[in-house]
């Protein structure tokens, strides 16, 4: 079985940490994320931007763009996608080709990813 | 980490949206901040204790405003005081204060408590000041040490500064559409100008000015992430983002400027330029190009180009043209003609330069790119003379050192 965690945090907050802090906060997560390699059981892992850069695709009558992140929090997030995509405009093509009836897609550039090692 | 650090990094991040909210609360900016000194206090014993609440900014705007008003039921004596207990409720009372702090009302808070530091009447340096202290949180001595004054000096200015913003009247109603508007131009010139004071600076003061940019940067954010479809808050946030990227190139070892041309460009920082670039593109899609996204359409061209060949001069020359349109200057034309000089050659740059001679005699920069342009034109004896003029107007001993080299090679 395959899982996905998430990492959630105010952005405010670690916009605040020292660069003492944000690389010790790495480097503890780098000796999980090599151990969990060299396990060969490590995916794709990804830094998003933070949310001032995100665009939302949202699905009603017709899909409508929305400058921002996603927002609601009657709704939960369900899945995610990493796309290479040219620009911004080209990421929201794809999600507005995703979208369904409902709901809603939100872009976020990722800032570093790591392709991972030896999912299938 | 320990305690106080955490709990610092949270504050800190907190800080702008308590002191505002308590702002409206009190409407006096003494007790607001008092108010938020004594969360502060209670936070530092409380939290290590109790774990971080769920929302910093809530707990601190709650506690900051039940300490507030038992210190004025003190001084008036009128009733006994309910001590600690008052807010043993703290989590019931912290979900509902949460729910109404999503309300729309603090984004104009926040707003607020940035205008409020950006009083016509205050010399820019003066605006920029009170709102590291207020809204950042910076101490006395960290701004005074940004400025190269010293601390007395500085804590002056804030207090002067301070007074005219307590005779000001802002209004503490909701505003309307085109006065946030207003406010929101106001605010974002005030933090372009605290990035470019960190910006401009070079030589031995350089390292010091940097968390100026730091700052500004960080406050660009705040207001985006309070108003995310304002383009030119976006275009702000961008710019600001794709010039810090160049940071670390733009001095050399002996702290002397190191020309756009002439950086090592593997110093950039490419995250900073992937975020800008991303913002300038989501600007793009919004509205008719403002101040700020012509300034940061230019930055990213400059950001986009790997080595100095690849750079797009015919793009950066057309966007020296809209902004001449939207804002028109001599250093907008003067930095058109450099553009035009890369995109069209030194003749065309050296008849933009014409009409600017007279407004820009006093300019540095002026008589400097005259002096290249006239190098470049094979006019050396003309170009001697410009370049004299530009030493003359030098404001760092940087500027003197890099026009000094040119003259240097005009006797090659």
């Amino acid at each position: 079985m395959f899982y996905c965690i998430l990492c959630y945090n105010l952005e405010s907050e670690v916009e605040a940490w020292s660069r003492e802090k944000e690389a010790a906060m790495l480097a503890k997560r780098d000796q999980v994320t090599q151990r969990l390699a060299a396990e060969g059981r490590l995916g794709p892992v990804g830094r998003l931007m933070p949310t001032t850069t995100a665009v939302t695709v949202r699905a009603s009558r017709e899909t409508l763009i929305l400058d921002g992140p996603f927002a609601e929090t009657k709704e939960q997030l369900l899945g995610l996608y990493f796309v290479e995509c040219r620009s911004l405009q080209d990421a929201l093509t794809v999600a507005r080709d995703l979208a369904g009836d409902t709901g809603a897609l939100e872009v976020r550039p990722v800032s570093t990813f790591y392709p991972g090692i030896g999912l299938q | 980490m320990s305690d106080v650090a955490w709990i610092g990094a949270a504050v800190q991040a907190a800080r702008p949206q308590a002191v505002a909210a308590l702002l409206r609360y009190f409407r006096d900016l003494d007790v607001a901040e008092e108010a938020f000194q004594e969360a502060c206090l209670r936070a530092l014993k409380s939290w290590p204790v109790n774990g971080p609440p769920r929302d910093p900014a809530a707990w601190l705007i709650f506690v900051g405003r039940n300490s507030a008003l038992d210190e004025l039921r003190r001084r008036n004596k009128q009733e006994e005081l309910p001590e600690d207990d008052a807010i043993s409720d703290l989590e019931d009372a912290e979900s509902t204060l949460v729910e109404r702090l999503d309300s729309s009302a603090y984004h104009d808070d926040v707003l607020r408590l940035l205008f409020i530091c950006c009083q016509p009447d205050l010399p820019a340096t003066q605006q920029i000041a009170l709102a590291l202290r207020i809204v950042s949180g910076l101490s006395v001595s960290e701004i005074a040490s940004a400025f190269l004054v010293t601390e007395a000096a500085m804590a002056q200015r804030i207090t002067r500064a301070k007074r005219a913003m307590a005779d000001s009247n802002v209004a503490f109603e909701t505003p309307g559409p085109v006065e946030r508007a207003e406010r929101l131009a106001t605010v974002a010139a005030m933090v372009y100008l605290l990035f470019n004071e960190g910006y401009s600076a070079s030589g031995g003061d350089a390292h010091v000015r940097l968390p100026l940019c730091e700052e500004a940067i960080r406050l660009a954010r705040l207001l985006l992430r309070l108003f995310p479809s304002e383009s030119e808050i976006i275009s702000l946030t961008a710019l600001l983002l794709l010039q810090h990227a160049r940071a670390a190139a733009r001095l050399d070892a002996n702290s002397n400027i190191v020309l756009l041309d002439d950086q090592d460009r593997s110093l950039w920082n490419q995250q900073l330029i992937a975020e800008g670039l991303v913002l300038v593109e989501k600007a793009r899609r919004l509205s008719q190009p403002g101040t700020y996204l012509v300034q940061a359409e230019i930055a990213a061209v400059h950001a986009s180009a790997r080595v100095p060949a690849d750079t797009d001069w015919q793009r950066i020359d057309e966007m020296y043209g809209v902004l001449e349109l939207l804002q028109p200057s001599p250093v907008v034309t003067l930095n058109r003609a450099v553009a035009a000089s890369k995109a069209r050659g030194p003749a065309v740059a050296l008849a933009m330069l014409e009409p600017l001679e007279k407004p820009l005699a006093g300019y540095f920069h002026y008589h400097g790119v005259k002096g290249a342009l006239l190098k470049e034109l094979g006019r050396k004896d003309e170009a001697r003379v410009a370049f004299n003029q530009a030493i003359s107007l030098a404001r760092t001993a940087a500027e003197a050192a890099h026009i000094r080299m040119n003259i240097d090679s005009l006797s090659k």
